[in-house]
């Protein structure tokens, strides 16, 4: 049956077909919907992990086990899965093991555009690159033959136009290979000094191996068009090629990119009079293939920065810019993505801009990143995963250390992140008797990545209700006295005032929970369907007060203020913040 | 000849339901269909395109500038990013509905006022009118989206694809007469 996928639910289908029984994930765009369409098959076990070392880990043990298994993240979330990574590559594999990252050039929702291929590299494990989502579902399949005959681990590297683009796939049918039984082995699972030594000699066979299958495997391939232009391509760089290109040029096609397959690329570069190597981000192929003394032209003209483009192929290849046939002077205004109508951290940021100049703001990964944004303004950092509490634990040391003590550190940590990688950092923030106060924006669901359940939403991936953790009890165990924890709701501006007073005086580690549910989940959206807030035109002096709270549905109709009612949930934050009562609530 | 539809528009407006209607028709009717579409941050109330390619064999999911066919533009100011991508002598569907971001509210970016009149100028094979409206009048605001996918199909000449049944086979069974409802206005309205 032909049917239209993405790249992520093809990833998700090719794993089911190969037989895989155990997957686990972290949420991160572009890589989510991975997990989320998986979790849907029957006979598999699927999970959502805290963080991706762990989903990296539950996914190793099952591959101990001997069954197939993968585990799915985004390309920063590898740099939190390896350590297990690395030294799972030198233990090889039992079942199948295959790593998914989605690496993102352009960065749409990331914090840099590091390219995941280099992990390959590193680690010394497998490589495949799928161009389109038909190869998304059939390249799953040769990894899990890969991984288990070359006792390796595949990397298997996809970008945000592979993940988010639709297109035509045929459905195989599932086979389930015949698991393999766990024997014990020390010398492979347990990676002791003496061990490890006796494992890497291994591995640099297994390459050598891994070398000879890429000159020989249908991954790559070579179709031979005008010999004038040569073209070595990945990924979806082989798409723009084929469309500006056609057949004028021929093309070397990898599809399984480490080891590189070199007898291949050697013979090919022979046959071209002109060769070019087309790659996004960083040189991975060009520089391996210019050390063999081989002549092409790659990053001297395509960038390592950003995406491609057709165009941009076009522009370098063939020096042809687009035909621009209509313009205009006139500009669309500046819309940038914003917290929602009804959004809880909007009642928590509101209060805390107040402090803008007499506190340092540490942030952190989630919906709530978006405070850095004007009207609100009250974030001074963010780095990555659960770095909030950490680094405002240096910053206020460094206060101390210097007596400058304008900015207290204040973190800023959602539940998701929390679990994450915030634990820990709370941790170290008791035990080193550090005065920061930190903020729980508890949503109680992973709400950016589009709402994927969390330890704190009390349901798992399939839809199971299990135990909630509870957060002011984990912040109890983590050595927070209990004077010290505020849970407060965010809508209520008054008690958020109150706790961020409490949290600002005070000398000791400080923890304030700001609990509320997303606004888009659906069941919040049914129950608060009718709840509304409306402007009295009467009453309104068009001082736009209420405008500073960034809510999306407070628009303006000539110097009146009017909330849009589709969008308004009746959070009452700007109803609160008016000075002249012409906001009321309507509606139950 | 491969044919380039995009759709633009902003966070929550429902162009990738769009998107997917047209192209489940699109592959029903045994054309090769590529759809990129970008999910994630920008959906917060920010500008998000689709972009829809079909036809024998297609590489690229992308649109390059000056080759879309169709643009059609789900909030009245959001077709002026992605103008420069429309082809000579291409048609600009048009949804008038405005929908304020903050930055205008807030006097840090400016609406521009004129807007109609500018694009009456420019594009040749201009359409546009309140798609918000009529989906009020029909009783519900959310089926805007479908209102103007009658609209593009009317454009395109998909005519020989039965679209009522894509529909009924794509949305919720107590909706697929208010989606059908949405989707002839669409198509009669320009």
């Amino acid at each position: 049956m032909k049917t239209l996928m993405t790249g992520n639910e093809a990833i998700a289908r090719g794993a089911y077909e190969a037989g895989v029984l155990v997957a686990s994930s972290y949420p991160g765009t572009p890589s989510t919907e991975i997990m989320e369409n998986f979790s849907k098959y029957e006979d598999i076990y699927a999970e959502w992990a805290p963080n991706e070392k762990v989903a990296a880990e539950v996914a190793i043990g099952a591959s101990i086990r001997g069954v197939r298994s993968f585990a799915s993240m985004k390309h920063v979330g590898v740099n939190v899965a390896a350590d297990s990574f690395m030294s799972y590559a030198y233990h090889g594999s039992n079942g199948g093991f295959v790593l998914i990252t989605a690496d993102e050039p352009n960065m749409f929702s990331s914090q840099n555009e590091q390219d995941n291929r280099l992990y390959a590299k590193h680690a010394k494990v497998a490589l495949i690159e799928p161009s389109n989502s038909q190869e998304c579902i059939d390249y799953m399949k040769y990894a899990y033959e890969i991984s288990e005959k070359y006792d390796t681990t595949v990397l298997f590297r996809v970008t945000t136009r592979i993940c988010h683009s639709k297109t035509v796939v045929e459905l195989g049918k599932r086979t389930v290979p015949e698991v393999k039984q766990f024997e014990k082995n020390p010398k492979k699972y347990i990676m002791v000094p003496a061990h490890s030594r006796g494992r890497h000699p291994q591995i640099e066979i297994n390459l050598e191996e891994l070398r000879k299958y890429s000159n020989n495997c249908p991954l790559n391939r070579v179709e031979m068009g005008d010999t004038s232009v040569g073209i070595i391509c990945n990924g979806i760089s082989y798409e723009y090629a084929k469309e500006v290109m056609g057949n004028k040029a021929s093309y070397l096609k990898i599809g399984f990119s480490n080891p590189l397959p070199d007898e291949m690329i050697k013979d090919f570069s022979k046959k071209v009079d002109k060769l070019y190597v087309i790659e996004e981000n960083e040189p991975f192929m060009e520089t391996q293939i210019k050390s063999w003394g081989i002549n092409c032209t790659g990053k001297e003209i395509f960038p390592i920065c950003g995406e491609f483009s057709p165009n941009l192929i076009r522009e370098k290849l063939l020096g042809i810019e687009p035909e621009i046939s209509y313009s205009t002077d006139l500009q669309a205004p500046s819309r940038p993505p914003v917290l929602c109508a009804g959004c809880p951290h909007r009642g928590l940021y509101q209060e805390l801009k107040r402090y803008k100049n007499k506190a340092f703001f540490s942030g952190d990964i989630g919906c709530y990143g978006l405070g850095y944004l004007q009207p609100l303004e009250a974030l001074d950092s963010i780095i990555c995963m659960g770095a909030s509490i950490t680094a405002a634990q240096g910053f206020q040391r460094g206060n101390e250390m210097t007596g400058d003590t304008k900015y207290k550190a204040f973190a800023l940590i959602g539940d998701s992140t929390f679990f994450h990688s915030g634990i820990t950092g709370l941790v170290n923030m008791t035990y080193n008797n550090t005065p920061v106060t930190t903020i729980i924006l508890d949503n109680s669901i992973t709400a950016m990545t589009g709402h994927q359940e969390n330890p704190s939403t009390g349901v798992t991936a399939s839809g199971e209700i299990t135990t909630k953790i509870d957060i002011e009890k984990l912040c109890l165990a983590c050595g927070i006295k209990d004077k010290n924890i505020v849970t407060i709701d965010p809508y209520d501006l008054l008690a958020t005032k109150n706790a961020l007073k409490m949290g600002y005086d005070s000398k000791e580690s400080f923890v304030i929970i700001a609990k509320r549910e997303c606004a888009l989940l659906k069941p919040i959206i049914k129950e608060r369907e009718k709840m509304k807030c409306e402007v009295d035109p009467e009453k309104c002096t068009f001082c736009k007060l209420c405008l500073r709270t960034g809510c999306p549905a407070l628009q303006i109709k000539g110097d009146k203020v009017f909330i849009d009612e589709s969008q308004c949930n009746g959070c009452t934050v700007c109803l609160q913040v008016c000075s002249f009562d012409a906001i009321e609530k309507v509606g139950e | 000849m491969t044919k380039n539809i995009l759709l633009v528009g902003v966070g929550g407006q429902g162009t990738i339901l769009t998107s997917k209607i047209m192209s489940k028709g699109l592959l029903d009717a045994g054309y090769d269909v590529k759809m990129a579409e970008i999910h994630g941050m920008s959906q917060r109330g920010g500008s998000v395109t689709t972009q829809i390619r079909y036809g024998n064999k297609v590489y690229s999911p992308v649109i390059e500038k000056g080759t879309a066919d169709i643009i059609v533009s789900f909030e009245r100011s959001e077709a002026l990013r992605w103008i420069e991508y429309l082809k000579k002598d291409g048609i600009l569907i048009l949804n008038e509905h405005q929908i304020q971001p903050f930055t205008v509210t807030l006097d840090l970016s400016e609406y521009p006022g004129n807007l109609i009149e500018e694009y009456k100028k420019m594009v040749v094979n201009f359409k546009s009118y309140d798609a918000f409206q009529i989906a009020k009048s029909i009783g519900n605001s959310k089926v805007m989206s479908i209102i103007l996918l009658g609209s593009l199909i009317k454009y395109t000449g998909l005519n020989d694809i039965d679209w009522k049944k894509v529909i009924e086979e794509s949305v919720p069974e107590n909706f697929i007469d208010l989606n059908i409802e949405a989707f002839t206005k669409g198509y009669e309205v320009i």
